[in-house]
């Protein structure tokens, strides 16, 4: 199983010869940064075999279903306007190819960076005259899944440029920022020990290309904020809301630093 | 209902033996978890799963709390005659969810 490691690193490497150097990946530690290489890997690098398996099972990866029931709600004809995604958007694998590789991004309307969980909501209420998903219901997290499902293999590609700056800015200040009572930084694990361990646990550079996941903890499908709630708890610090504009700058800032890395959802993460 | 997917061979010539798959979404909730206000979550959990081959029970199974949220069988049986496979699912509740798909067999 190692070997079997060691060569899927290799075939990495080759696959992706053009590491970029100038990464958010530090090498603080050489031990992790040896481990990791320097380059950016979706956190589907350090499953086991066997997960890894069970992501790649399109009938057996359990986020199908939500893929699925996502599929359903886009033909749905809800609210006062009698529409369904679909009645505007038509097709999903071409109007929503590309959609998820650029989420979150800046809305002119809202006037400030919004994620994909707050444009479905807006087109909920504002086009379909329906009221707005609960943040972490199933609907939504069906309905996001089916969106990101459609833009699977691309590269995550957001735009950090013009009105996004301060958005992204303040979700690098938030990734560096120690805080809870164990005063960490995500980056003190995600980037200065990436590929080495917590206990029997390895560390995962923190990608979110594969969201919304299946995570077999959860037993169920989540959100990026609900893994940064939880990741904020377990640093024991207060977490933010889902949908609160800190994550949403931390989701815009993580997008960028995963840029290139394919999207995977549904990925099945432990 | 909740959704369920299901996987059975288009064709199959008499005699293979061909895999069925089978899944349904549901969270298996096994009544030993505590939500936020430190209230117990009760059980709530699918208690029988049953797949039929041409109206004969084929596959039965008995399932427990303990197992994983979304349950997923996978098992093998051999192909005879041309008809359909059918899925049940019953929740503790008594509430069924059916599943059926086609197969031809030459």
């Amino acid at each position: 199983m190692r070997m079997r490691v060691f060569i899927r690193a290799l075939a990495l490497v080759a696959a992706a010869p053009t590491a970029i150097a100038d990464g958010p990946i530090s090498h603080h530690d050489a031990h992790a940064a040896a481990a990791v290489g320097g380059e950016r890997r979706s956190g589907y690098f350090w499953l086991t075999p066997e997960t890894q398996r069970l992501q790649d099972d399109e009938f057996a990866n359990p986020g199908t279903l939500w893929v699925e029931a996502g599929k359903a709600l886009w033909n749905l004809s809800v609210g006062a306007s009698g529409k369904s995604c679909a009645s505007c958007h038509d097709d999903a694998a071409q109007s929503m190819r590309t959609v998820a590789t650029r989420y979150p991004a800046y809305s002119r309307a809202a006037a400030h960076v919004i994620n994909l969980e707050q444009q479905v909501n807006r087109c909920r209420t504002l086009w379909q005259r329906a009221s707005g998903f609960v943040y972490e219901s199933k609907d939504l997290l069906a309905l996001t899944a089916f969106i990101s499902y459609q833009a699977r293999g691309l590269p995550m590609n957001v735009a950090i440029d013009g009105p996004a700056t301060q958005s992204y800015e303040r979700g690098k200040t938030f990734f560096n920022a120690r805080r809870g009572q164990l005063n960490l930084s995500c980056a003190n694990c995600h980037e200065q020990h990436a590929g080495g361990h917590l206990r029997g646990e390895p560390i995962t550079q923190g990608q979110v290309n594969g969201f919304p996941i299946y995570r077999l903890l959860w037993q169920t499908m989540g959100s990026t904020h609900r893994m940064f709630a939880w990741c904020n708890e377990a640093v024991r610090a207060e977490p933010f809301a889902a949908g609160s504009q800190p994550y949403v700058d931390l989701e815009l800032f993580e997008r960028w630093r995963g840029r290139g890395l394919p999207i995977e959802t549904p990925a099945i993460r432990r | 209902m909740p959704n369920t997917r299901v996987r059975v061979p288009d064709s199959a010539k008499a005699g293979d033996i061909i895999e069925i798959r089978a899944m349904i979404m549901h969270p298996m909730e096994n009544g030993f978890r505590v939500d936020t206000q430190g209230t117990t979550i009760p059980v709530h959990i699918i208690t029988d799963f049953v797949c039929s081959y041409d109206g004969a029970e084929a596959f039965r199974v008995t399932l427990e709390p303990g197992l994983s949220a979304n349950p997923y069988f996978s098992f093998f049986i051999r192909a005879t005659r041309s008809g359909t496979v059918d899925f049940l699912w019953r929740d503790q509740d008594g509430t069924i969810t059916r599943a059926s798909a086609p197969i031809v067999v030459t």
